[in-house]
């Protein structure tokens, strides 16, 4: 497991994207072939099932160290991940145990049916035989994330950096179906088991923030216009009655969404489509922050499909009857896009509505009104555009509406987890209400991390608990808050929901008497939308 | 008959009327070791051992009135007998005993257990009452054994030099980064920054024998510096400096290096656990030794330090202090770096 080892090592110290591929290639280099399949597999979710709860093995870590468990969780807290707070706890090593990644891997499967006796005798042993570094390694091997920052994406950009196939084949290989006992490692490459041609995509076409007044555009029957939305950009790649959803980072997401691969595989033609993966309910589109309980999941439980149904607002065609109509204007691709929307319908998958004003200045009464619909503001496209590869200037614009802002003063800090686990990163704020406080939003970004060394400190000093992860904190930093809409809420207890909130800046210059009150951050809504 | 009290500006010992590190200005203030957040400006008579003296000359004044004391050689004050042992933080770094009337209490400042080649070795001594830091006081920091820690270093330094790469080592111009000399000497020419350079003098200036460097002008020529050893104080992080150093490698020598969540968050290329302080078995093996009926526990976790302590049956209770304060220590560096 040295080569693995080292691996994790030189991957999570930094935070270069091509550092984290070098050593990826190093790896893919040295390895064999079972440790570089089983290194894939722990990378894109394909690891066996858990064969130990981490119950379990906080109970043994617990027994052999004899601590009580409330400093456990306080080590826990300062460490931010069970694994590693496990292989720093334990006492150092009485002796070395050496086994190349297949060899764990094999070992762990075997344990799953064992009983706990059995299994405890195993980790045990593996314990007291490996360094802090390898039984982290080994905790992670068991279950959990290795939390390093390492997308699929970055794994197949050091695929492709290492064999020169094509990264999105690549993608597609190691995400089909495959298990590293049945596959060699240069048959999963060649993608021997998939058919690439089924689910090729294409490079996104992606637009500049607008940086020009409206009328310098020129003739405003030039343009189209519509909604931005703020969902996952999303292709919709149906050939050979086969169906792959790409998002924008060229990931393949097709079983994330079951809703949209179910209908979408029973439309008429052959296509490619550009739109917006959003989550949609009563043919209303819902906040990004509904959206994000569906991303990244293995599984999506019938709850939360209830919960958060998921939609597609559709903007453009890319390949129709498998030709490629990139260079066809926009205007022809509409016509092409329409077409199929006339021929297949579901209440989930519907097309971009079309904006249509007799002249620039109707646009700007409309852009503020965007929030009203959950939109971010609207995009300008020219009707002779092609479909660009990648970002062009000119032809495609993204007119957001400026961010709402409130003063607010912090009133809870808690310490982020893995790269930001010793520092204080996710605050909670408030403004006045009556003669108190109440909470109107929790963000944690939009800070330097020399703001965030500062404000940790000062969060050391002036917590009032002592222990767990959040500490309420003396109100007196005040921050002015953005974000991109508001709404009343009956869930919230300061009656008001705050779309994407991000700390803007740290106003040191502000003191806590000088913040907003919940009566002017509602006057938002009415002055507003 | 309470001998100590924690007070606004320190720690006073009421009998002997002087104070122990003293936060803000006093008469008469007795000193455990140079680093800024026990040792700082403004008091009219300070008190240190001998090879702190020209460390606290060098940092505050050389105006300031000093008086020094070797280790375990006892002055009474006011009826009260004090003496310096050694607390193996740093060169000078002592625990201060205090003794009246039959009752002894001590304060170690900062200190650590483990031994590290170039600090007199911790001692450790009986009290009634025992005042100890805690800045790792958290089951998760475990050192690993000097001879570990200074085989790990030389394999990323010659790795470093294989991949033709100069390694830059950041740690503390006062104390860390006199460690480091000794754990990377030998191996190659080590080159340290200005701040380091002049603490180096001062401790020297004491008739203490440091690994040979070489000072690093600002103005260096990157090829005199390639593939070498560089020190530098942690201000110098991100500093223009070291965006000169031909392909730098650089690693933080630190106790907080120790999570994973710190060593990425820092963004360097490595992360050693080098702590100067006692990690969590020497905070406990030194609490045991002394015996104390009470123990007081000062920075860094001294709530969890004192609960554990309570629930093993040893009466312990926390206290409030400015000590720990790392941006005292960053701003000096930084004042330094530019003069």
């Amino acid at each position: 497991m040295k080569q693995f080892s080292e691996l994790i090592s030189a991957i999570e110290i930094t935070n270069k994207t091509n550092a984290k591929i070098a050593a990826l290639v190093n790896f893919f280099t040295v390895a064999d072939d079972k440790d570089k399949l089983w290194m894939i597999a722990l990378f894109t979710g394909k690891r066996p099932p858990r064969p130990v709860k981490s119950s379990l093995m906080k109970q043994w870590c617990a027994e052999i160290t004899e601590l009580p468990e409330w400093l456990f969780l306080e080590s826990y807290s300062t460490v931010g991940d069970l694994g590693e707070t496990l292989a720093l706890l334990l006492l150092p090593p009485t002796h070395h145990i050496e086994k190349s990644l297949d060899d764990w891997m094999q070992e762990l499967i075997q344990l799953k049916p064992k009983t706990d006796e059995e299994k405890k005798e195993y980790v045990l042993n593996a314990w007291s035989g490996l360094e802090a570094q390898e039984r982290l390694i080994f905790n992670k091997l068991i279950g959990g994330s290795f939390r390093i920052g390492v997308s699929k994406k970055t794994l197949v950009n050091a695929l492709a950096k290492l064999t020169n196939i094509d990264a999105n084949q690549l993608m597609h290989s190691i995400i089909g179906n495959w298990d590293t006992n049945s596959i060699t490692f240069d048959e999963l490459l060649s993608g021997s088991h998939i058919n690439y041609d089924n689910s090729k995509p294409y490079p996104f076409c992606l637009a500049y923030a607008l940086e020009k007044e409206l009328d310098e555009l020129g003739d405003v029957n030039d343009w189209q216009a519509e909604y931005k939305w703020d969902g996952i950009r999303g292709q919709i790649v149906k050939r050979n009655n086969e169906l792959y959803i790409w998002s924008r980072g060229e990931e393949l997401v097709t079983k994330q969404f079951p809703e949209l691969t179910e209908v979408f595989k029973t439309w008429k033609h052959d296509f490619v489509m550009d739109g917006e993966i959003l989550a949609i309910k009563d043919s209303s589109v819902l906040l990004f922050n509904d959206l994000q309980k569906r991303l990244n999941r293995k599984n999506v439980s019938k709850k939360l499909l209830e919960e958060v149904p998921v939609g597609f607002y559709a903007y453009d065609i890319l390949e129709f009857e498998n030709k490629d109509i990139r260079t066809e204007s926009l205007a022809e691709r509409r016509k092409n896009l329409e077409r199929i929307f006339q021929q297949n319908t579901a209440e989930n998958i519907q097309l971009s509505e079309i904006v249509t004003v007799e002249n620039w200045s109707a646009l700007h009464a409309i852009r503020e009104d965007s929030r009203s619909v959950n939109s971010e503001g609207l995009m300008l496209k020219h009707k002779h555009s092609p479909y660009h590869t990648g970002r062009k200037k000119g032809d495609w614009w993204k007119w957001k509406v400026d961010p709402l802002t409130i003063d607010a003063v912090m009133i809870y800090a808690q310490k982020g987890s893995g790269r930001r686990s010793s520092k204080y990163t996710d605050y909670t704020f408030a403004v006045k209400k009556d003669d108190g406080l109440v909470t109107v939003a929790k963000a944690y970004s939009g800070l330097t991390d020399a703001e965030i060394t500062e404000i940790s400190r000062w969060v050391n000093k002036n917590a009032i608990e002592k222990f767990g992860p959040v500490r309420t904190v003396k109100p007196e930093l005040v921050f002015e808050i953005a974000f991109e809409g508001i709404a009343l809420s009956n869930r919230h207890k300061s009656g008001v929901a705050l779309r994407f909130p991000r700390i803007k800046r740290w106003r040191q210059d502000k003191k806590v008497e000088e913040i907003d009150t919940i009566e002017s951050v509602k006057d938002l809504i009415f002055t507003r939308s | 008959m309470r001998i100590v009290k924690f007070t606004k500006k320190g720690i006073y010992c009421i009998p002997g009327k002087f104070y122990l590190d003293p936060w803000l200005p006093v008469d008469y203030a007795v000193i455990s070791h140079g680093h800024a957040d026990h040792a700082r400006w403004g008091m009219k008579h300070y008190l240190c051992h001998t090879h702190t003296k020209n460390i606290l000359k060098h940092r505050i004044s050389d105006d300031i009135s000093v008086e020094t004391l070797d280790y375990n050689e006892p002055k009474t004050i006011n009826g009260v007998k004090l003496s310096f042992h050694p607390a193996g933080h740093i060169i000078g770094s002592a625990q201060i005993r205090l003794e009246y009337k039959g009752k002894v209490v001590v304060f170690t400042g900062d200190y650590k257990v483990k031994h590290d080649n170039i600090t007199i070795p911790f001692e450790s001594v009986k009290c009634h009452e025992f005042i100890t830091e805690s800045t790792f006081g958290l089951p998760i920091y475990k050192w690993l054994p000097e001879e570990t820690l200074q085989q790990q270093i030389h394999n990323w330094i010659l790795q470093n030099k294989a991949n033709n790469r100069t390694s830059v080592l950041f740690g503390y111009s006062l104390g860390k980064a006199q460690r480091i000399m000794k754990l990377v000497e030998g191996l190659d020419e080590i080159l340290v920054h200005n701040a380091i350079y002049h603490i180096n003098n001062a401790i020297e200036s004491s008739g203490i024998v440091l690994p040979e460097t070489t000072r690093l002008d600002g103005h260096f020529n990157k090829t005199d510096v390639q593939n070498k050893i560089i020190i530098m104080p942690p201000g110098l992080l991100g500093s223009k400096m070291l965006k000169r150093v031909p392909n730098a490698a650089t690693a933080i020598c630190s106790g907080w290096m120790q999570v994973r969540g710190n060593r990425r968050w820092r963004g360097v290329d490595a992360g050693f656990a080098v702590s100067d302080h006692a990690d969590w078995d020497g905070l406990l093996q030194a609490v045991k030794a002394s015996e104390a009926e009470k123990v007081y526990v000062t920075h860094g976790s001294q709530a969890t330090f004192a609960k554990y302590l309570n629930e093993i049956g040893i009466e312990a209770a926390e206290v409030i202090t400015e000590y720990g304060d790392n941006k005292l220590e960053a701003e000096e560096a930084k004042k330094e770096a530019t003069a």
